[in-house]
């Protein structure tokens, strides 16, 4: 594995079902009722978030915590961020504490990698503009793979060497400004999975064709074969910039309500990466119903970025 | 013959430059008095007084001073980036006699006194002629037009006019504009871009701008613009220039123009003769410039303009930045690169080594039809007897690396950093002056 994780284009096939199957171990000692592993003491990783995300940060502050690393949270609004300090400065503070680990959340996409140009630990990127948010695509994967028995340990994971081969994953939504639908394309492809876009054609971005997957504009038509169905959230402010006529449009033509749901395979199941506009891109009795793994998602994350760190750390020697 | 004070290189002191090769050609001398060259021929240095000051050139290849239509010189208002000074000594460095310093300064020059201020400081720099163009419009603002007569008819004799960094949008004024410089023969030099079109955008709009989640620039809004002023200037009859023209679609709406033979003229720049926007992969805002780098059918189409005349000439585009304006995320980052010190260097690596253009050729794209286009009267002679002595000699023979540490531009943003390129500037002279001697001012 790399030392940073920046792009899920980066992991390997290898990797990535490493990263998972270690999820699943670690997501064992969470159902426990001390769930705190010393892997990381003494390590310290810092939370570096320029975008308001709090279910990302606590996501991966619990992450660090079971694994006893410090943890400082660094908010870029009231501090010398806010005055004006550049990303670059902030990196070589961040260096000069001794950060093991940087998380970084930032609205500007390839944040991440100018950051790995500047500090000595690991730089996990946790979104970065409409780039990538690849531990997103990792916890999606870890879903996705518990949901349809495919976990290490259980008897699919021996003949799926762990993938997600076969399986029909269908992401709906505003793919253009998408950071978890990059992530997903590129992880999902690497895991085996056939993955189908949909999406209003300005919504997509103009050399999608290149991309390894399927691209429709018709949901009803998509929704039979999917076996995993993930819901983006839609911005409203993408009406005023005429991606679309307007909210009930974007909803009547994109938006998974029961009727639609009744169109899925048996099996299916709902994803939706939060948070969610119920009534707009998902409907609240589809997002409630036990096709849906919301919440298991978010679960799942913590044990996913669990799984980062140690990897990532874990590791490593100490450093002088 | 003047021999006389030669041997402080004083102005009008006398050269004679032994063996060079003009445009390429069969080794000559070149014999420099008064500011003009006084002969040109294989034994023509015995014609030269004895005070003469002897450069020897042999395999050297002697060019008509190159003149830039395209740079930022940054003064007044960011003379962190650069200065008239030290963006005139890296035009020289570069092989450069002349330079339009484009008007996007603080404050912009929009009145005859901003322009001829920054004419006058070219003047006293003295390491090439510094020909500033005006804005369009007052503030760069797009609203109202700047005085154009004052400053064509003010000491800097301006008749290249330009919103360059802005398009002129409005196609009213843009019409008002083109119209309005007949009267002196300017030449209105256009930024091609529908602001519309590209609001926010940050990379070529194609597969890797999709991949990095970077806003796009299409190559549509450079496009629509172009063909909408080509059509405006057919109308009202009047000159426009297209400024670093980057996409295929725009070569081919220049060339059905000039078929009609309206009064359309186009540069490129060095960078988009060669560099594609997969460099941006690495999000390294080095490579963040305006138009964008694009894709490799459009550098080939770009050259073979280049090469068959539709594009008229190159333009560097110089645009310094200080360190803290690339030093940043991608979205924040200034467009721009350095380019006056590798443009010959570059053209020669994309244009000659490719077997694109021969010397005379683009002695031609880089110093005959600038000069045309700018009115520079004085530039883009040819290397014969009687003409201005404004000459660079360049070694076509060296490789090196390129190093921004190096140049004598005050900002170090070049793409073509760690690059190896062919070539070396060796001398210039301007007006029958070395400027640049054994690749050092003089």
């Amino acid at each position: 594995m790399n030392r940073h994780l920046i792009s899920s284009a980066d992991l390997t096939r290898a990797d990535a079902v490493r990263i998972l199957d270690t999820a699943d171990e670690l997501a064992r000692i969470s159902d426990r009722p001390i769930k705190k592993l010393p892997t990381l003491r003494g390590r310290t990783v810092v939370n570096l978030f320029y975008e308001d995300s709090t279910r990302t940060r606590i996501s991966f502050e619990a992450a660090a915590k079971r694994l006893s690393a410090d943890v400082i949270n660094f908010s870029a609004k009231g501090s010398s961020v806010a005055k004006g300090e550049s990303l670059k400065d902030t990196a070589l503070t961040l260096e000069a504490m001794g950060a093991d680990a940087v998380v970084i959340r930032h609205s500007a996409s390839g944040a991440p990698h100018r950051l790995a140009e500047w500090v000595r630990g690991s730089v996990l990127n946790a979104g970065d503009g409409s780039h990538e948010h690849p531990t997103q695509a990792l916890l999606d994967a870890f879903t996705i793979r518990r949901r349809f028995g495919r976990d290490s340990g259980s008897a699919a994971a021996a003949e799926s060497g762990g993938g997600l081969d076969g399986l029909r994953v269908t992401i709906v939504g505003d793919i253009l400004h998408s950071r978890v639908a990059r992530s997903n394309v590129w992880l999902l492809h690497t895991l085996g999975a056939d993955v189908t876009l949909v999406a209003p054609p300005t919504l997509l971005p103009l050399a999608v064709g290149t991309w390894p997957c399927s691209v429709s504009y018709d949901l009803d038509a998509a929704l039979p074969k999917s076996d995993v169905v993930m819901m983006l959230r839609v911005q409203r402010e993408r009406m005023s910039a005429a991606y679309f006529p307007s909210v009930r449009e974007y909803s009547r033509r994109y938006g998974l309500d029961a009727a639609r749901v009744a169109q899925l395979p048996e099996r299916a199941i709902v994803m939706h990466p939060g948070p969610m506009n119920r009534g707009v891109e998902i409907a609240a009795g589809v997002a409630d119903s036990p096709r849906s793994t919301v919440v298991e998602q978010v679960a799942n994350g913590v044990s996913v970025r669990m799984a980062v760190l140690y990897l990532l750390l874990g590791g490593a020697e100490e450093r002088a | 013959m003047n021999g006389q004070g030669s041997a402080t290189g004083a102005p009008g002191s006398a050269w004679v430059i032994r063996g060079a090769q003009p445009l390429g050609g069969p080794a000559t001398d070149i014999v420099i008095a008064d500011g003009c060259i006084a002969a040109m021929g294989p034994h023509a240095a015995a014609d030269a007084g004895p005070g003469a000051q002897v450069l020897e050139a042999a395999g050297l290849i002697a060019l008509p001073g190159l003149v830039d239509l395209h740079a930022h010189l940054r003064e007044p208002g960011r003379e962190d980036a650069e200065t008239v000074e030290t963006g005139s000594s890296a035009a020289a460095l570069g092989g450069f006699t002349a330079v339009h310093a484009m008007a996007n300064t603080d404050p912009v020059a929009d009145t005859a006194g901003v322009v001829e201020q920054i004419w006058r400081l070219g003047w006293q720099a003295g390491h090439c002629d510094v020909q500033p163009v005006g804005a369009v419009t007052l503030g760069l603002a797009g609203q109202q037009l700047a005085e154009l007569g004052a400053m064509a008819d003010s000491q800097a004799r301006v008749r290249v006019f330009s919103d360059d960094g802005r398009c002129v949008a409005d196609p009213v004024l843009m019409r008002r504009a083109l119209e309005y410089v007949k009267a002196f023969d300017g030449i209105i030099a256009q930024h091609a871009q529908e602001p519309r079109l590209t609001q926010g955008a940050q990379m070529h709009e194609g597969e890797v701008s999709g991949r990095l989640g970077l806003t796009g620039w299409p190559a549509v809004a450079e496009e629509a613009i172009i063909a909408r002023d080509c059509l405006l200037a057919a109308h009202v009859g009047s000159a426009l220039h297209i400024c670093h023209v980057s996409s295929a679609g725009s070569v081919e709406i220049i060339r059905w123009a000039k078929s009609k033979g309206w009064r359309v003229t186009a540069e490129v720049t060095p960078h988009h003769l060669m560099l594609t926007d997969e460099l941006v992969v690495g999000y390294d805002p080095v490579y963040k410039v305006n138009p964008p780098l694009r894709t490799r059918d459009d550098v080939a189409a770009l050259r073979a303009a280049l090469a068959d005349g539709t594009i008229d000439c190159v333009a560097t585009d110089h645009a310094p930045h200080p360190v803290e304006a690339k030093e940043s995320e991608w979205d924040e980052a200034a467009f721009g690169m350095t380019g006056l010190e590798t443009a010959l260097r570059v053209t020669h690596a994309a244009m000659v080594e490719t077997g694109l253009l021969d010397w005379p050729a683009l002695a031609d794209r880089m110093s005959a039809r600038p000069a045309a286009i700018g009115r520079m009267v004085g530039h883009g002679h040819p290397l014969t007897a009687g003409s201005p002595a404004n000459l660079v000699l360049y070694d076509p023979s060296v490789r090196e690396v390129v190093d921004p540490a190096s140049h004598a531009s005050r900002s170090a943003n070049s793409p073509f950093a760690g690059m190896v390129l062919p070539g070396r500037v060796v001398s210039t002279f301007l007006r029958g002056r070395p400027t640049v001697l054994d690749g050092k001012l003089a």
